[in-house]
């Protein structure tokens, strides 16, 4: 129990500090010149696109010392970050659009950045309908290993065609070869949503974790649990 | 290595013969072809749209749906009387295993393919002839890339439930770039654009195959090692 009381108050901290990131954003930060208001939810929506990344990213990983050391716990890891990057995706794919609208003036464009994130989510459901699909706990985290070092393999992928494309995307702007370019306040109020996202997600993951471990240990010891 | 691709060679032909003799499932998928792409001219007002406009796009749009009944077919024939069981007492590396499988499925999908290409440039007077060298090698690296992937995925959706339904939502985030770049080249070969334009879809697309080849190889044994 005390694996999910420790995700609880990391979530509940992470929550605190996301209020703080909002009234951060919204009061202490310049107006983009450009852009206006609408800008205001890139502190949303590039900290929840990071976020869905590295669930992918972890996914692989874990899926990778799964297969090497055969240790169940980083096959719950890997369920618990899929999971938690399903929602971050969810996250990024409705502030995309909501930005898009009033800057671009449409919802959604077939932009290979927009296309492949997309498929970044259907990649995490495909993950998690292949774990509802396997019944025996031994061959799902096999198989759920194998698609998720898959996934780890696709994301270089995704992340290139950013730049073999003509794209209407906004390209790279803190995590690229040259320095940043952005104004520091805006940069300090980015890095602050990323470190606060990054926490959101330790807590949610720690939480799912919890939560499998309690789902195994009902399953083995029967219906009196 | 030796003994590696002279396994897989077997495993293969195996894998051919039964088609050959049985020929169902391959008349299906080429029945299934045509039938694609009559439905493809249907679906366009031809005052309206240009066909040369949208000949990649039905062309990628039949090949990625005749590569899927191909690739679900590889390891279900395999579940009948527990053959995978006798596959894997066998005394082979389990790379074999895939390799062989790969292979098969490689021709399986390469015979749908030529049927499927004299026709699309039939149905939808698209010239084809001039850049058939290129085009050939476009559709080679692009099919290499999802065969590659989704031999692996159907050695595991094969023993789930639905597998025919998961193997195409497993698939197909994974044949989505290859999917592009192969667009992308094919509109740029038929409206008759210089080779050189190419030249970065097709360096994607090896890299692409590359990379799934030799973590497909890596990952396989996981997927049938009891």
């Amino acid at each position: 129990m005390t694996l999910l009381k420790t995700g609880r108050w990391i979530t509940a901290v992470a929550l605190a500090l996301l209020a703080a990131v909002y009234v951060r954003a919204l009061a202490f930060t310049p107006i983009e010149r450009a852009q206006g208001a609408a800008q205001k939810i890139f502190y949303i929506h590039v900290p929840s696109a990071w976020c869905a990344m590295l669930a992918m990213g972890l996914v692989g990983i874990a899926g990778i010392l799964y297969l090497l050391l055969k240790d169940p716990r980083f096959d719950r890891f890997g369920e618990a970050s899929a999971e938690v990057g399903t929602a971050f995706s969810c996250v990024m794919l409705t502030t995309g659009p909501l930005w898009g609208k009033p800057i671009w003036g449409t919802w959604w464009t077939w932009d290979a950045r927009l296309t492949l994130t997309l498929f970044l989510f259907l990649l995490f459901l495909g993950y998690l309908l292949l774990r509802g699909a396997v019944t025996d706990r031994g061959l799902r985290a096999r198989y759920s290993a194998v698609l998720g070092i898959c996934g780890l393999v696709l994301l270089p992928f995704i992340h290139l065609s950013v730049y073999f494309f003509r794209t209407l995307h906004p390209q790279p702007i803190v995590l690229k070869p040259s320095a940043p370019s952005l104004p520091g306040s805006m940069l300090v109020t980015l890095l602050f949503s990323f470190g606060v996202f990054t926490l959101l997600y330790v807590g949610f993951v720690t939480q799912r974790y919890a939560l499998a471990v309690l789902r195994e240990s009902a399953e083995s010891g029967g219906a009196h649990a | 290595m030796d003994s590696l691709l002279r396994h897989a060679w077997r495993l293969a032909r195996k894998d051919l013969l039964v088609e050959f003799r049985s020929r169902t499932a391959i008349l299906s998928a080429v029945v299934f072809t045509v039938l694609v792409l009559v439905v493809f001219n249907f679906g366009r007002d031809p005052t309206a749209v240009a066909a040369v406009d949208l000949a990649p796009s039905i062309l990628w749009v039949t090949f990625t749906f005749a590569a899927m009944l191909a690739l679900n077919r590889a390891f279900q024939l395999e579940l009948e009387n527990q053959a995978l069981d006798g596959l894997l007492l066998a005394p082979v590396h389990r790379a074999s295993i895939y390799l062989g499988k790969l292979l098969a499925n490689l021709a399986f999908v390469a015979a749908v393919e030529c049927v499927g290409l004299p026709l699309f440039a039939l149905f939808f007077n698209v010239r084809v002839l001039p850049v058939l060298v290129p085009l050939a090698g476009v559709i080679a690296l692009a099919t290499v890339g999802f065969v590659a992937v989704g031999t692996l995925f159907s050695a595991m959706t094969a023993r789930t439930r639905f597998a025919e339904l998961l193997l195409p939502v497993l698939l197909l985030p994974f044949m989505i770039p290859p999917l592009i770049w192969a667009v992308l080249a094919t509109g740029a070969l038929l409206a008759g654009r210089p080779l050189s334009e190419i030249g970065g879809w097709l360096k994607l697309l090896a890299a692409f195959d590359l990379a799934f080849i030799v973590v497909a190889f890596l990952l396989f044994p996981a997927t049938v090692n009891e």
